[in-house]
């Protein structure tokens, strides 16, 4: 059913229809209207049988999703932020275990400085927890996901991540098609776990694992993204016919025929890129997009292929390997190493900068030019940065970082170190 | 506390041949049908004081639960001894997630278990004394706080015995451990004002809350079972001696218990909804002395460089826990 509804509230109907039996609510933003409205459904009853445990942390929240999952319940929870590096060590036990656990990451910078907008640092930082991660392009995407999520983890018995942009997807009001109970039904079956606790046949899920099997143990969550790369594909094929629409998959491109300049991102910034693109095609460059959904598995061989006719590409992350530059582009650069393609990375709308059409047309000529450092760092204030990198010269007390460049920017009134 | 109509026993101990009692009165682990949740072929360390204490209380568990019980192990010595790959100890469907979480962990399988419509099956986390008292007290708090139907023990041994006897904040004051080592002027463990766990759960209001001792395993017995008639949260601490992190002989463990206990050190006691319903009395009051020096992790209060003081703080905690829970016979 078509509906005008914020991102938050659409998924919530879409993890509902997914029928979870036990929900894990820790607020933090912006993922809290998601297990509010969940909330709300299994305390008028709409949504049961379900158990909707308000948790005193995030690490909580997925300790009891790992309880819940591991005894056999379909289990989901949504976080962000510090709320996600707060669960960081059953994060890793979830997927470690071989749980089917669904989470929905509504991405949004780690502090300090505190910061509640968005970018993917959290979800990235979870790069190898052994979770599968799958990014939304739009909320009506996200919607499809979820749905497309709990079928993933529970085929593979693995944890699966679904990432969707703070605010600017979470909080946006938008049309949405939200699917009917029927419909999922027949696309999601129940949960079938491999393992589960039940006295009827009792076995032990944790044991100690030294190094003569520990190894195998890890391969085999490798082994299991790797069937992903098969499995994501079809799903998402499955879902076209039975929901008629494109949405998941693991990569896809736009306007990428005969691109001489491909431009890669993942998630809600792929909409404004697109934009520009076409602007920039109606002036006559051959620019194309690659939007990457699925984050982990990482699709290397997909990524060659769509890249792989192009001159050069541009990966635009809103993500930073301080020390380093780019997440995306280190995985990217993995999928074309060979072909002598040109890269670059752009390192844009970090806590929620602003991605600008008018920036990124800059930037996309530059790369079509080959007119780019190797790491570009989009709208950065480079006076800002200078004006602190010379008070730090000056000034052993320079004082804190943060204060000093909301001083240096007239935003603050706090005392001005040095 | 249970009437216990002991006919016969033998002085200083209430050990009772149960073909003397009455088939109701005897123990589970009297019973052809105890289910040896936790069997044999373990590796804990002989006179472990927790896998006495965890083989007692889950069969309990189980027999009151008839059979329908699953386990949640915090990290440490019982999760280690009890499964390394590929043998497992347990009988029971056990589940390990990390150190910090088996209070939540227990929650959610507590939680699948409601809403599946399987309310015969019934749920236990267990952990030491560090899994509780420090790295999992936010989880356990949580899981009181929402009366979740988890019944929660902690086989407390007073310290971080599996990774090598360091300090937590169960250790008692004066203790040596290897973060508190017995030098300097004031050697071993501060003197704090302690974290009174079993008091700290009383003060969620939660249903039930217990201590008991290896050395009473009638009525740890009996408090285990009367915790798994009721349903929401419940807490029981088990004074479980550790050998190796107490520093006394393997064949000492009941009787160091029964010391703990009979000096005021470890109070036992039980209460339902924050009050205290009942108190194991001491039957034969001990120094103090008498409970540490025993113990190479007190040692160092004792001989040439003896520090009195020390000992004689040590008597003022016991005699406090004597006053406040009256744990002495009215005509004593």
């Amino acid at each position: 059913m078509l509906k005008q509804t914020e991102g938050s509230k659409a998924v919530a109907e879409a993890i509902a229809l997914c029928r979870p039996e036990v929900i894990c609510a820790y607020p933090i933003s912006p993922q809290t209207h998601i297990v509010e409205a969940l909330g709300e459904m299994v305390k008028a009853g709409e949504l049961a049988p379900c158990e909707f445990i308000n948790v005193e942390s995030e690490f909580a929240a997925m300790s009891v999703a790992i309880g819940s999952s591991a005894a056999g319940a379909r289990s989901y929870t949504a976080t962000a932020s510090q709320g996600l590096l707060f669960m960081v060590e059953a994060v890793y036990n979830a997927s470690g275990l071989g749980l089917p656990i669904v989470m929905t990451v509504a991405n949004r910078a780690i502090g300090a400085p505190i910061n509640i907008w968005n970018d993917h640092s959290d979800s990235l930082s979870q790069r190898d927890s052994g979770w599968m991660q799958l990014f939304a392009e739009t909320n009506q995407e996200a919607v499809d996901l979820h749905i497309q999520a709990f079928r993933l983890a529970e085929e593979l018995s693995m944890p699966v991540m679904v990432c969707m942009d703070g605010f600017i997807l979470t909080h946006a009001f938008e049309r949405v098609d939200i699917p009917s109970q029927e419909q999922v039904d027949a696309y999601l079956p129940p949960f079938d776990p491999r393992q589960v606790l039940d006295p009827k046949e009792p076995m032990s899920i944790g044991a100690m694992v030294g190094p003569e099997a520990f190894m195998e143990v890890k391969y085999l969550a490798h082994a299991k993204q790797m069937q992903a790369l098969e499995l994501i594909p079809q799903l998402a094929a499955e879902f076209k016919q039975q929901f008629g629409r494109d949405s998941g998959g693991l990569v896809r491109t736009y306007r990428a025929e005969d691109a001489e300049t491909m431009i890669v991102a993942m998630g809600s910034v792929l909409g404004t890129i697109k934009d520009v693109v076409d602007d920039m095609r109606e002036q006559g460059h051959k620019v194309g997009v690659l939007g990457i959904v699925s984050y982990r598995p990482f699709p290397l061989a997909q990524v060659r292929e769509a890249l792989v006719n192009c001159k050069r590409f541009l990966v635009l992350e809103k993500s930073l390997a301080v020390g380093m530059g780019g997440i995306v582009a280190t995985d990217v650069r993995m999928a074309v190493s060979g072909t002598g393609l040109k890269g670059f990375t752009a390192i844009a709308g970090l806590g929620g900068r602003a991605i600008p059409k008018a920036s990124l047309h800059k930037l996309f000529l530059e790369a079509e030019q080959e007119n780019l450092e190797p790491v570009t760092f989009l709208d950065l204030d480079w006076d800002a940065v200078n004006k602190q990198l010379e008070r730090e010269r000056q000034n052993r007390h320079s004082g804190p970082i943060a204060e000093n460049i909301l001083y240096d920017k007239g935003i603050s009134s706090a005392a001005k170190f040095g | 506390m249970p009437f216990q109509p002991v006919k016969f026993y033998q002085t200083g101990t209430y050990t009772v041949g149960n073909r003397l009692l009455d088939p109701d009165e005897r123990s589970e682990q009297a019973s052809e049908n105890r289910s040896n949740s936790i069997n044999s072929g373990h590796r804990a360390c002989q006179g472990c004081g927790e896998a006495l204490g965890a083989r007692y209380a889950i069969d309990a568990a189980m027999a009151e639960s008839n059979g329908q019980l699953i386990a949640v192990n915090a990290t440490g010595c019982l999760e280690v001894f009890s499964t390394p790959y590929p043998e497992s100890s347990w009988q029971v469907p056990w589940i390990h997630s990390l150190f910090g979480n088996a209070p939540a962990v227990a929650t959610g399988v507590a939680a699948a278990m409601k809403v599946k419509g399987r309310r015969e099956v019934r749920v236990v986390a267990q952990g030491g004394d560090g899994g509780t008292t420090d790295i999992g007290f936010g989880c356990l708090s949580g899981m009181f706080e929402r009366n979740d139907d988890v019944l929660y023990i902690c086989y407390d041994n007073e310290a971080y015995m599996n990774t090598g006897v360091q300090r937590s904040s169960a250790t008692p004051p004066a203790a040596r451990t290897a973060t508190t080592m017995p030098v300097g002027p004031e050697p071993g463990n501060v003197f704090g004002q302690g974290k009174n766990l079993p008091e700290i759960a009383m003060a969620h209001g939660i249903p039930y809350v217990a201590t008991a001792t290896v050395a009473d395993l009638r009525d740890l017995e009996y408090k285990v079972r009367k915790a798994m008639k009721m349903h929401g949260a419940r807490y029981i601490q088990i004074f479980v001696p550790c050998p190796l992190g107490f520093g006394t002989a393997s064949h000492d463990t009941i009787r160091i218990a029964r010391l703990a206990k009979e000096s005021g050190m470890f109070p036992v006691f039980e209460a339902e909804h924050g009050e205290v319903t009942g108190v194991l009395k001491i039957r034969h009051k001990v120094g103090i002395e008498e409970y540490l020096s025993p113990q190479k992790r007190f040692a160092h209060l004792f001989g040439k460089h003896a520090h009195p003081e020390m000992v004689a703080r040590l008597q003022a905690i016991a005699d406090r826990n004597i006053r406040k829970y009256g744990l002495l016979e009215e005509n004593n």
